[in-house]
């Protein structure tokens, strides 16, 4: 290589990087400084002072905000925890399912669990809240058909039910799109390798867990790295179900519905930037970390197959 | 770069529709507001009446969405093209605008002698020394009532809290209707319909809210708690499931007739009248025993100033006071039946629900909600938390007396009351 004569510089990678470079710098980067240095900001006497970490310090020392930010963050973990443990399996068992080349209107299944997903999330809010209504749902209707209308109550105005009903109506709404991924996912196992499995006889269920499960992995963490910064930036479907005050009792309270009190203000509640870009900082470090943790120790062990 | 946009974009359109009057003479007024929906009510009414009293000035009513308004008139103040004569909203937002001298002092207006104190307050600095607003109108709250379902029951329109709690049990008993149409899930119904609705009763309107923009009260003095004791027995009248309940099942439920008694806000008359099959009737708060004065929340909703960078600020000071003035209010008034005049000169309406609310003012006390005047100004925000805590008390998660400490210890953290 030392050898080679020496090339002119390669203009034509930085006129193509460009494009997307100064896209990206404006709409992202330059935003995500600004939040950053907002949140260093107060604003004393109609003026933007530098304080440091002052806001950080009031966020998390001054019981007026630390509670409802940990509060937040509790709502925030269990909202997460619910979309790992039932809409990733069901979008996994799904994606199985359609893949078998037995089952017929496959296509028909496909595009209706995903059209939840493409619904605004105003009409998805709207929507479910009127099903689960006690006065004119359809659901205490339903129920009484099976037998069940004792188990029914007004989840969503219940402090210790409303976040888990918010939650499966979220899984509801998303789990077209780990199954879509994973979808694809099986229907790249080449064929040789399933038959190969076949003449070691495995098949059936055991095929499912020893041959196919093991070549899904890196999609499942792809869908897994998603959910995550989904569920941590989610703030729509609480603000169109319960209004920006997450009620009742801020059992629903979100990370992105307290940053949307604090940022711009709540009826007489007037907005306060400042502390807003620093509730705005907090979800951005939370969800950096998480990326960390999967890109370093998940990614890297998770092994790939090359056909 | 989107203020910029926006700027001129607000320019652009003013300058568009100011392009059309530049052949006549006369000054023209241009008139900001959020009430769409008055739209016609200007156009049609007020704005003829008012034109023809006054030749050689034009009046323009040029509203923007609710939720845009306050943006939006921020930006065109700031580009010095907002309107003459500006819409105002209650309290902090527009002393805002006054402190930051978007507003003119207002107080030597003519007309302004025909409001009370309570009325203008909502439009004055913390002193009461400069008031900057022309109190447009205001909202009462009481109850609604199912008339037909009163007769049928026999049921004669309570007054005290004693026959209050014998009307709903006995409707409860009968099991036509629900008792009482009011759910949780918006919060704020139970808040401003419940606490501030039956509260002035209890801690004597004026008298109670003063004291405790003072600091002579606290919100866990038996005055303050006890309305919240009166709200988590309300909870065993309301409809199964009144947790999920919202705003506007609430309104559907008594105007479908399956409910009795509506706790209301005036401003609920005009959609009533049009979706209610049924006679209606109203009755204010109920007092404690027989005799006590009653208080009700008159709350003041909605005022007109003057923007101070206006170059026809005669003309529109002619304008509003013509606005203080009794012709104004009884065409406003019984245009929008629900949002009362506040002025002095007694108004006649013709609707007979809406002279009902307002008899209430010659035989109660009138102040405006508690939370609204100075004690909101803070983080956590007074206003909001007695949304989420009234909610809680009648949803029987908190206490009254656990409710009004939290509320208290809220204030306590940021309010330090002038000694």
């Amino acid at each position: 290589m030392a050898a080679a004569p020496k090339r002119p510089f390669r203009w034509h990678i930085v006129v193509f990087l460009a494009p997307a470079l100064l896209v990206y710098t404006a709409i992202m980067i330059l935003p995500l400084a600004g939040t950053l240095q907002l949140s260093l900001f107060r604003n004393i006497d109609q003026a933007q002072v530098f304080v440091g970490l002052e806001n950080f310090r009031r966020l998390f020392g001054d019981p007026n905000w630390s509670v409802n930010f940990w509060n937040a963050l509790r709502n925030n973990v269990w909202f997460f925890i619910i979309h790992m443990l039932v809409q990733n399996p069901i979008g996994v068992l799904l994606a199985a399912l359609l893949s078998s080349p037995r089952l017929r209107f496959s296509a028909f299944y496909r595009t209706a669990i995903f059209v939840p997903t493409i619904l605004s999330f105003v009409i998805v809010g709207f929507a479910w809240k009127l099903i689960l209504s006690p006065l004119w749902g359809v659901a205490p209707n339903l129920m009484d058909l099976v037998g069940l209308k004792s188990l029914f109550t007004p989840w969503l105005g219940k402090e210790q039910y409303a976040l888990t009903a918010l939650s499966l109506i979220s899984v509801w709404q998303f789990v077209g799109i780990p199954m879509m991924l994973i979808y694809a996912a099986l229907l790249s196992i080449p064929d040789e390798v399933i038959e190969a499995a076949e003449c070691d006889g495995i098949t059936g269920m055991s095929q499912f867990w020893k041959i196919k499960l093991p070549l899904i992995l890196p999609s499942i963490g792809i869908i897994s790295i998603l959910t995550f910064v989904g569920n941590f930036n989610a703030f729509d479907l609480i603000y169109t179900a319960q209004g920006a005050l997450a009620g009742p009792n801020y059992s629903t309270d979100i990370l992105g519905t307290f940053l949307y009190r604090a940022f711009f203000g709540f009826q007489l509640q007037v907005g306060d930037p400042n502390m807003g870009a620093a509730i705005a900082t907090m979800m951005f470090l939370i969800i950096l970390g998480g990326v960390c943790v999967y890109l370093f120790l998940v990614q890297t062990r998770l092994r790939r197959y090359q056909f | 770069m989107t203020t910029k946009l926006l700027t001129a974009l607000l320019l652009g359109t003013s300058i568009l529709g100011s392009a059309g009057m530049a052949y006549a003479q006369d000054v023209t007024l241009n008139i900001e507001s959020w009430r769409g929906d008055d739209l016609a009510i200007w156009k049609d009414k007020l704005i003829p009446a008012f034109e023809a009293k006054n030749p050689g000035i034009k009046v323009v009513f040029a509203p923007s969405a609710p939720t845009e308004y306050d943006a939006a008139l921020g930006a065109k103040l700031a580009a010095g093209s907002a309107g003459d004569l500006i819409t105002c909203r209650p309290f902090d937002k527009s002393l805002e605008l006054y402190k930051k001298g978007n507003l003119a002092d207002l107080s030597t207006l003519p007309g302004m002698e025909n409001f009370s104190d309570v009325a203008k307050a909502a439009w004055q600095t913390d002193d009461g020394k400069a008031s900057f607003c022309v109190p447009m109108a205001s909202v009462i709250h009481g109850f609604i009532y199912n008339k037909d379902a009163f007769d049928q029951l026999g049921i004669k329109v309570p007054t005290t809290n004693e026959e209050f709690y014998a009307a709903l049990d006995k409707i409860k008993a009968d099991g036509t209707y629900i008792p009482m149409a009011m759910g949780t899930k918006d919060l704020w119904e139970a808040a401003t319909m419940g606490y501030q609705n039956i509260g002035p009763n209890y801690w004597k309107g004026e008298e109670g809210r003063a004291a405790l923009i003072k600091g002579e009260q606290k919100l866990t003095d038996p005055q303050w708690v006890e309305p919240y004791k009166e709200l988590t027995k309300w909870k065993d009248y309301l409809g199964d499931g009144f947790e999920a309940q919202t705003y506007p099942d609430s309104q559907n439920l008594f105007t479908l007739g399956r409910a009795a008694i509506y706790p209301a806000g005036s401003w609920e008359i005009g959609l009533f009248n049009t979706q209610a099959q049924f006679k209606m009737g109203a009755f204010p708060p109920p007092v404690q025993k027989v005799g006590d004065t009653c208080y009700i929340s008159d709350h003041t909703d909605i005022g007109m100033g003057l923007n101070a960078a206006s170059k026809n600020a005669d003309a529109a000071k002619t304008f509003l006071t013509w606005v203080a003035s009794p012709d104004f209010a009884t065409i406003y008034a019984n245009a929008l039946p629900g949002f009362f005049s506040l002025n002095n000169t007694p108004v006649k309406m013709e609707d007979p629900l809406a002279q009902e609310f307002v008899s209430w003012r010659d035989k109660c006390k009138s102040t405006i909600r508690s939370t609204y005047q100075i004690l909101s100004r803070g983080t956590p925000n007074l206003e909001n938390e007695t949304w989420v805590e009234s909610a809680n008390v009648i949803n029987g998660t908190d206490t009254p007396e656990a409710a009004a400490k939290k509320l208290q210890d809220g204030l306590d953290s940021w309010y330090k009351p002038a000694k």
